[in-house]
């Protein structure tokens, strides 16, 4: 059965995406990272050598301080921290009063540099100094699924690494001194299927870690598997991909779709290049010349005026309660 | 080609092709019980839902409960717990059958 293309959805129901604001400059700094999980969109792992360049995050501080509606730098990778410009960036940045998030994976504040055997045990005191929002992946409350995603023993040194987040002030409702220092978990499903609702799995992670580990965090944010890269070979070698597809074409919400992150951020790769989200990072659809290729070509109103660009993973986002970086983005 | 083909589970609406108004109160009633969470969560009913379809042996079931357990949070331990449930409770309705059999034994004078 021939799945319609995402366009050809969007049409059906009458809706017309186009960008709403840039409030968030979302950077992948790099693909290298100390983990490789099997869902992993960018194909991260401790063999990667990508970077970004001092040069290009210099442009990129130069953007945000040239535009104040941008109030928010969502730092990703790879391990971004894996980036060794990534402390100045968070700094510089942090001296712009911008809101800085880190999609930071927690092992890397025990496994360290995979290739230069570097440590990073600072960094939960490093992101408490510059308050920072830190994001991190924890598919489960339990060992199982979660080592099953991201590799073996990934689960304690997790539960080891949000300890000391925790001892830093973070993931508690109220520090006491200067706002809330959040730790947010994302839950992404393990296989094939698509996340419970992000309440009800948010009671239970609250209830199973605290109960178990005496670990406490803010948030948690679902995110569904898009069906691209690392996990789409895996659903294809588990001949899961097209009724993978199917799924997500049959949850299609039009309230989820109306909320797509790409609306409200831009993209940027290691190199410069810009796109529309980090998932068409991946897929190399890089932004037409007529909106600007790369961040020295950085033009808000030609980015506002923008075509963005969908292709088949577009469902991914649209699919149930929906989903982005920052978890679901309507009610089912 | 296997007699349960998962793909037919998709066809199940097919059922409302003839007296349509049974088929309509039946998944009336089916998304009620199954589609909200109520007294019981979605995903306590998913689990009983598994452990059922494992008692009654339906693939259709199994499949799908699979799916819906884990898209509403439950993981392996639970849905292997819950099928014990129903193992035990099968077991168990067996093995409470032996007092009818010392009920026999004892009318024939064997027990």
């Amino acid at each position: 059965m021939r799945l319609p293309s995402f366009e050809e959805k969007l049409a059906r129901h009458g809706l017309d995406l186009a960008p709403l604001s840039i409030e968030t400059l979302q950077v992948n700094v790099t693909r290298l990272c100390n983990q490789a999980c099997h869902h992993c969109h960018v194909d991260a792992s401790p063999k990667r050598t990508e970077q970004m360049s001092r040069g290009t995050v210099d442009r990129c501080l130069e953007i945000l301080e040239r535009h104040p509606a941008i109030t928010k730098l969502d730092i990703t990778g790879g391990a971004p921290e894996l980036n060794p410009h990534f402390d100045y960036f968070v700094e510089a940045a942090r001296r712009l009063n911008k809101h800085v998030m880190v999609r930071h994976n927690l092992t890397v504040t025990i496994d360290g540099n995979p290739q230069t055997g570097e440590s990073k045990s600072y960094l939960p005191e490093f992101f408490a100094r510059h308050r920072v929002e830190v994001i991190s992946s924890l598919p489960y409350y339990q060992e199982f699924f979660t080592d099953k995603q991201r590799g073996n023993g990934v689960f304690k040194k997790s539960v080891e690494s949000m300890r000391m987040l925790n001892e830093q002030g973070y993931g508690k409702p109220n520090n006491g001194e200067g706002g809330v220092l959040t730790l947010n978990l994302v839950y992404n499903p393990v296989g094939a299927f698509l996340p419970a609702s992000q309440e009800s799995l948010e009671r239970q992670f609250k209830k199973e870690l605290e109960a178990k580990f005496g670990v406490v965090f803010n948030n948690l944010f679902t995110i569904t598997n898009m069906p691209i890269n690392r996990f789409k070979k895996d659903l294809e070698r588990l001949g899961a991909y097209d009724e993978y597809m199917t799924r997500l074409v049959n949850a299609f919400n039009p309230s989820a779709a109306r909320g797509v992150m790409c609306r409200s951020l831009i993209s940027v790769g290691y190199d410069g290049h810009l796109y529309d989200c980090d998932f068409n990072q991946m897929l190399d659809l890089n932004l037409p010349e007529e909106s600007g290729r790369t961040i020295f070509d950085f033009d808000l109103d030609r980015l506002l005026n923008r075509k963005i660009i969908f292709g088949q993973h577009c469902y991914g986002c649209a699919a149930g309660a929906g989903s982005s970086c920052g978890g679901a983005t309507a009610k089912e | 080609m296997s007699y349960y083909e998962s793909k037919d589970l998709d066809r199940f609406g097919e059922i409302g092709q003839f007296r349509g108004e049974l088929a309509e109160k039946f998944f009336d009633y089916y998304n009620a019980v199954t589609g909200e969470d109520g007294a019981l969560t979605k995903r306590e009913k998913a689990l009983i839902a598994l452990a059922v379809a494992h008692a009654k042996q339906c693939p259709y079931c199994i499949d799908a409960y699979t799916t819906q357990c884990l898209e509403t949070g439950a993981n392996p331990d639970e849905m292997t717990e819950a099928i014990h449930v129903a193992a035990v409770m099968e077991a168990g309705m067996t093995l409470v059958h032996g007092v009818q059999m010392h009920n026999a034994l004892r009318k024939r004078g064997a027990m």
